[in-house]
């Protein structure tokens, strides 16, 4: 145990590194490998991902959110400038996907899409360059203003967007349906499909959920290696003072212009990861509510941090889900109608049209939907994580993490 | 997003006929007023709590959507204070047959109610999320108000349902009848009176401004501790910023749901009212309640302008593009002016 606990950097390189200590080296390559064995169900934990390959579908959303998210983190995280627009660039980025690699129906005719039906190593790039180009035009406008009334300037874009998207039918769809997203296929290999491999099927899903690892990953890299250079040092010397930043020489214009460029093309990749997932994703989607999710995965993570959009993402995902299944498990409480748990339970849910209820599980009932409660849950854990815990998910883990290291002299 | 019940009815002059013929002109100075008044309540309302508190308040239109609630609640579905007189009294009976139509005396007092009931939550809001808040970076307020707003817009949706809610039109829906030109105009009552109220709001902020807590907010907004120094009850005086923008934004919402000649009622997409006046509040300056006024006025200029001569302009830019007109305004604004006409410029020191 000599020496565990005074484990100091002795060199730049060694502090810099990507994963600077054991720990970390360890816990992300167990990450990685859990992982990479999922969707193979050797592992008996995590067999009911395979029993269940829906979850996989779920996991590859968090994927998509967590590219976004590691965009936004880039530009409020560490280079300090408030969007309120993500959404905006998701979309852009989305129909760049679809009318690069979507096919064209009825190309040339006044009602049918505009497609080029292009590879995805053409359609996947420019998803990353058309929303990093308007995020440079853009960011002139953006960088003469600053704190909250760039927050106004990036909210206005949120608007803006959804009348262009609403209103550009040959590139969006209907603002009813929407437009199909083109199948993921990499030379004749399709993403969706169930494939086998080593002598095991493993499902469409599974297959889904692996390539966006891989690009999950790549963004990562890329978000690590851009906080650790001297692009991430100019930056985060301008979020903590611009003034003193620029006397010392950084040029802040050129580097704030970087920073929309930049997560614009991280939202333009999510946006068009995300969208693939819904298929036809309408003008609606790119709203601002879904803004203010992006905004919620960097402050519920941790900004300016790599792990915290991570964590974000996977709370923003996970958490649906839990309160569905919580409501479901309580619904089902109730109509066994048995002991004290079962009245309790027919208090919080509704389950009938006469039955009173706080969240009601059927159409019509009394209540707020399970749809509404959880975007209520939303609201207030931004909320609470602000006033209770500002470094967010990833604050905890620090608080934990320096109460064992010197437990047990925890004063 | 919202009906554009600003905009008149299509005409099938031309460019230049419409802007000489005098019954198009009078439509858009009826429009643009009563569009101007409904914009500068709002953005008067996030000034206020801007000013003394230095928070930016994105629930704002939550609060003004859950405002005209509140009113359709009390005076439509309740029929408070009708139903408290015994029958046969002067008040017990409505306008007319219609429950659309109370008097106009029942009609303002369900409204007082429902901006005393918006304007108790402005200060639970600020008692519950903001004060804890205090002396925490602007951004995390800022975003605090945003979750405040998912939160409060989830729950109005869900007590509004699909069907508007309809705020009842105190006139009923009485119009004058006014010649212009060769054409008659429709003049509803309440257009008028909106203005009127719109006038009086802000007469009494300017009185409020220069009484003893109107000071004293003042002071608070220039620099909390120094005014704490001076024995000014910063913590009342921020309760108060909260309540004063609860009890505005009711009021706004309210005007929103029922102006003529729409009287649309209170809708699902009512939150995002607020959303569109924030443009005003950006040409005006962030912390001016004189400029709240004029960016409301500019704003409900331009995009009345546009949506009365302009119309031809959605072949090429899409139906509806006066609901993000007030965002282009506000992107050229500040462009050329960063801190909006009225608004103290940052200084910055080093």
């Amino acid at each position: 145990m000599k020496g565990f606990r005074s484990r100091f950097y002795t060199s730049y390189e060694s502090e810099s590194a990507i994963l600077p200590t054991r720990t970390q080296k360890v816990t992300v390559a167990v990450l990685v490998v859990l992982v990479l064995l999922a969707p193979f169900g050797v592992i008996p934990g995590m067999r009911f991902l395979v029993e269940e390959p829906s979850w996989f579908r779920i996991l590859a959303r968090m994927f998509a959110f967590g590219v976004a998210g590691l965009g936004l983190n880039l530009l409020t995280g560490v280079a300090g400038q408030v969007s309120l627009g993500h959404s905006f660039f998701m979309g852009v980025g989305a129909y760049t996907a679809m009318v690069v690699g979507g096919e064209g129906v009825g190309f040339g005719t006044e009602t049918g899409f505009i497609g080029y039906g292009l590879p995805i190593w053409v359609w996947l790039p420019a998803a990353a360059l058309v929303p990093a180009i308007l995020g440079a035009i853009i960011a002139p406008a953006a960088v003469r203003v600053r704190g909250l009334y760039l927050a106004f300037v990036t909210l206005g874009l949120v608007f803006i967007g959804q009348h262009a998207f609403r209103n550009m039918r040959r590139i969006a769809g209907d603002s009813e349906g929407g437009r199909g997203f083109q199948a993921l296929e990499l030379g004749g290999f399709s993403f969706t499909r169930s494939t086998d491999v080593l002598g095991q099927t493993v499902h469409g899903n599974a297959v889904l959920f692996l390539f966006f690892f891989v690009l999950f990953v790549i963004a990562v890299l890329f978000h690590k290696n851009f906080v650790r250079t001297r692009t991430g040092r100019a930056w985060q010397s301008i979020r903590d003072r611009d003034i003193a930043a620029e006397v010392m020489g950084i040029p802040e214009t050129r580097y704030k212009t970087l920073a929309f460029a930049v997560s614009s093309a991280y939202a333009g990749v999510g946006g068009a990861m995300l969208a693939s997932l819904a298929g036809n994703p309408g003008p609606a989607t790119w709203d601002l509510n879904l803004a203010v999710v992006m905004i919620a995965i960097v402050l519920i993570g941790g900004a300016g941090t790599t792990a915290g959009p991570i964590l974000g993402a996977l709370f923003v995902v996970i958490l649906p889900e839990l309160v569905e299944g919580a409501t479901g498990w309580l619904a089902n409480l109730a109509k066994s109608g048995e002991g004290m748990g079962a009245t309790l339970a027919d208090f919080v849910v509704a389950t009938g049209p006469a039955d009173f209820g706080l969240i009601s599980v059927i159409q019509g009932g009394s209540g707020i939907s399970v749809f509404d409660f959880n975007n209520i849950i939303y609201g207030l854990l931004i909320i609470l994580f602000l006033i209770f815990e500002p470094l967010g998910l990833f604050g905890i883990w620090i608080n934990i993490r320096n109460y064992w290291k010197g437990w047990p002299f925890t004063y | 997003m919202s009906p554009t019940v600003f905009v008149l009815a299509q005409s099938t002059l031309g460019f230049w006929e419409k802007l000489t013929d005098p019954f198009v002109g009078a439509g858009f100075l009826v429009n643009f007023l009563v569009l101007g008044s409904l914009y500068s309540l709002l953005a008067v309302g996030f000034v206020i709590v801007f000013k003394a508190t230095q928070v930016l308040n994105f629930a704002h239109g939550a609060v003004a959507a859950l405002g005209a609630y509140f009113t359709w609640s009390v005076v439509i579905k309740w029929e408070i204070p009708v139903r408290w007189f015994p029958e046969g009294s002067a008040f017990s009976t409505k306008n007319t047959e219609s429950i659309l139509q109370p008097y106009l005396l029942t009609w303002v007092v369900g409204l007082i109610l429902a901006v005393a009931v918006a304007a108790l939550l402005g200060l639970v809001l600020e008692r519950l999320f903001v004060e804890p808040m205090v002396g925490e970076p602007l951004f995390s307020v800022a975003i605090i108000t945003l979750g405040m707003d998912i939160f409060l817009r989830t729950m109005y949706n869900d007590v509004i349902g699909v069907r508007s809610k309809p705020m009842g039109d105190p006139f009923g829906f009485n119009s004058w009848k006014l010649p212009v030109g060769d054409q008659t105009m429709l003049l509803f009552w309440a257009q008028p009176f909106i203005i009127v109220v719109g006038i009086i709001v802000a007469i009494l902020l300017v009185w409020f401004f220069r009484s003893k807590y109107g000071v004293a907010m003042r002071a608070t907004a220039f620099d909390q501790e120094a005014a704490m120094a001076q024995g000014i009850p910063v913590s009342r005086i921020f309760a108060l910023a909260w309540i004063i923008g609860g009890g505005l934004a009711a009021l706004a919402g309210t005007f929103f749901a029922m102006s003529p000649p729409g009287f649309t009622g209170a809708h699902l997409f009512l939150p995002f009212i607020a959303f569109r006046a924030l443009p005003a509040v950006v040409v005006g300056g962030l912390d001016s309640v004189p400029g709240a006024v004029v960016g409301g006025m500019i704003v409900a200029f331009i995009e009345i302008f546009l949506g009365t001569y302009f119309g031809f302009l959605s072949d090429w830019v899409g139906n509806g593009f006066g609901e993000i007109i007030p965002y282009v305004v506000m992107f050229v604004f500040l462009l050329v002016k960063p801190y909006g006409l009225f608004g103290t410029e940052e200084i910055r020191r080093v």
